[in-house]
């Protein structure tokens, strides 16, 4: 302890004072009573600090298990009673009846991916659209009274838009349909695109923007090329973010697509879909239907997971924008 | 008052001003014709109510180099982009008075901002290659707005090269052009919307504070390019530098409040200021 005490003034001195004698031990031969509390007192708050902080990090990483844990306990438990069902006849096969065994989705899966396909086809554009408009003429009256109502639209349950689906489509058309369907998860994409698209145009500095209108672009063709490709790969992240989200909804569709024991590729026609047919199969009071509805919904996982790996993929393309 | 002006350029030009460019000015030919190529008059640029550049009238000549200098928030910054309707393109900004550009009132009613833009060029503070371009399309961009009308001949490979050429960036890009012009250095970012700016065959370059974010020799690459641009184009630079001032230009305007106190022939302005402020900040009493 001496020695350390000794060590580091003559390792400063040596710093500033060049040709002083290094020191080896103060004068009385050790640090005084002062010196040794103060010692002391800064070993017991580093202490103190140093457990404060495993604790912390402790509870935090506790957390980060905690919100995973759903996830890995839904994985198992689709694998568990799903994976056993999943066969080459459910993807290629349409429902059997009650009481014979077999049987597929392909009904399902094809209105899903036909429904999602209409959706974004719809949706993505509108959402684009206002997205760029909300962020390219911020502070607007429209600009604002827009965002605030994508944002009330976007906590909106969805089994309101179903109805809201079916009241404007559904009820005056005089059936449901597929259209119908799609009509109402494009409306839920809006404003879900809209918002991510506004904050990736946001991100895109303003720098950028007036280097554009400095060689002579307009406001619009600035936006529409120079802004709008730079923020591309952060939109089609969010876009298929949305298109995920979707994927997966039940409610909009129950009073619009309704749903599809036989195979239907008509745009007019009531459309089987992945969440109405494990909705439907869940709720009967058949084995071998909850076991198809099992592996309905680790298919719909499977679809969902790969879209997002896709808007993983797209996001790693991005450019750092923030480089300087 | 450009007669004036001209008169006091021929005194100064024997003088030379730094060592590094001294050789530069030898080379430069210095008695290249010039005329008035932007007449400013009664200029009021506002944001809002506040003005920020009070009521400046200035000529700017063809082939000379005009740099303003002032301490931060002067405006030096806002008149530069009122030179080529920038400044308007920020919310409450507003502008009064008169800009001729070539005789031609930019401010005019039938005058489209986009237009003026194509005929004066504009380099930032900061960098601004387009990130999801390569280097080719960097150089290329204004092209795709330009009319037939503008100066600008030839193939787009052409165009790229020589203003690559002019901005002294070709040799160093010239095996790369299709890749991506984030990959560059900051003075080669610079130097390359430079090049693009000039692509279009702008009549006036304006420089806003072009090398605040570089290294001393970016600066420097940057400073002997706009003493060869000034063999074609009327160029206006704004700097924070006042060395950077008496080397590259001819004349000097300095701002203070948002007025404009001096404009004089670089060598007149350091060396025997007319104005007590001019003279305070040059010697280093503000800013």
């Amino acid at each position: 302890m001496v020695g350390m005490a000794d060590s580091e003034p003559s390792s400063k001195c040596e710093v500033t004072k060049r040709h002083d004698p290094p020191m080896t031990s103060l004068p009385n031969g050790g640090p005084s009573k002062r010196q040794r509390e103060t010692a002391s007192r800064t070993r017991k708050t580093l202490r103190r600090r140093r457990a404060t902080n495993a604790f912390m990090v402790g509870v935090l990483a506790l957390s980060a298990v905690l919100a995973t844990i759903p996830l890995i306990l839904i994985l198992y438990h689709l694998l568990k009673s799903g994976l056993s069902s999943v066969n080459v006849d459910f993807f290629t096969n349409t429902p059997k009846p009650p009481g014979e065994t077999g049987g597929g989705m392909y009904n399902a899966i094809v209105g899903t991916l036909m429904l999602v396909a209409m959706a974004s086809v719809i949706g993505m554009p509108v959402g684009i659209g206002a997205g760029l408009y909300l962020a390219e003429r911020k502070g607007t009256k429209l600009a604002n009274t827009v965002r605030f109502l994508a944002d009330v639209l976007n906590g909106l349950p969805s089994i309101v838009m179903g109805i809201f689906a079916w009241e404007f489509l559904v009820k005056p058309i005089g059936h449901f349909s597929a259209l119908a369907g799609a009509a109402a998860l494009a409306a839920m994409m809006v404003p879900m695109v809209t918002r991510t698209t506004e904050e990736m145009v946001s991100l895109v500095p303003t720098s950028l923007r007036e280097a554009a209108l400095a060689l002579g672009y307009s406001r619009a063709r600035t936006a529409m090329t120079v802004v709008l490709r730079t923020a591309t790969a952060g939109i089609v992240t969010g876009a298929l973010v949305a298109v995920a989200r979707i994927a997966g909804e039940t409610a909009p569709l129950l009073f619009t697509a309704l749903g599809n024991q036989f195979t239907s590729y008509a745009l007019n026609k009531p459309i089987a879909a992945l969440p109405l047919q494990i909705f439907n199969y869940a709720v009967s009071p058949y084995d071998d239907w909850h076991a198809q509805a099992w592996a309905g919904a680790l298919v719909l996982i499977a679809l969902v997971l790969i879209i997002s790996l896709a808007a993983r993929a797209a996001t790693r393309g991005r450019i750092d924008l923030g480089a300087d | 008052m450009a007669e004036s002006i001209l008169a006091l350029t021929e005194s100064r030009q024997s003088r030379g001003s730094s060592t590094h460019l001294r050789e530069h000015r030898a080379d430069a030919p210095v008695d290249l014709p010039t005329r008035s190529r932007v007449v400013v008059e009664g200029l009021t640029a506002l944001f809002g109510a506040t003005a920020a550049v009070k009521n400046v009238s200035m000529t700017l000549l063809d082939r000379r180099v005009t740099a303003i200098i002032g301490p931060s928030g002067c405006g030096k910054s806002t008149f530069l982009r009122c030179l080529n309707r920038m400044h308007e393109t920020v919310g409450t900004a507003s502008v009064r008075g008169k800009v001729l550009l070539d005789g031609h009132d930019i401010y005019g009613q039938k005058t489209n901002p986009a237009a003026v833009r194509r005929h004066v060029g504009m380099v930032f503070q900061r960098p601004t290659p387009f990130p999801t371009m390569s280097i080719r399309e960097n150089v290329a961009a204004g092209l795709r707005v330009a009319r037939h009308d503008d100066a600008v001949r030839g193939t787009v490979e052409e165009i790229v090269e020589k203003a690559l050429r002019r901005a002294s960036l070709w040799d160093e890009v010239k095996d790369r052009l299709d890749t991506s012009a984030v990959g560059m250095s900051g003075g080669q970012q610079q130097r390359l919307c430079i090049a693009r700016a000039l692509a279009t065959e702008p009549d006036v370059l304006l420089l806003d504070e072009p090398t605040a974010s570089l290294d001393p020799l970016s600066t420097q690459k940057v400073e002997e390019l706009v003493w060869e641009l000034r063999a074609d184009i009327a160029v206006v630079i704004v700097t924070h530098n006042m060395q950077q001032a008496a080397r590259v230009s001819d004349f000097t305007a300095f701002f203070l409040h948002g007025e404009m106190v001096e404009f004089s022939p670089t060598a007149e302005i350091f060396t025997n200021p007319l104005d007590p402020r001019t003279e305070a900040y040059i010697t280093g009493r503000f800013g």
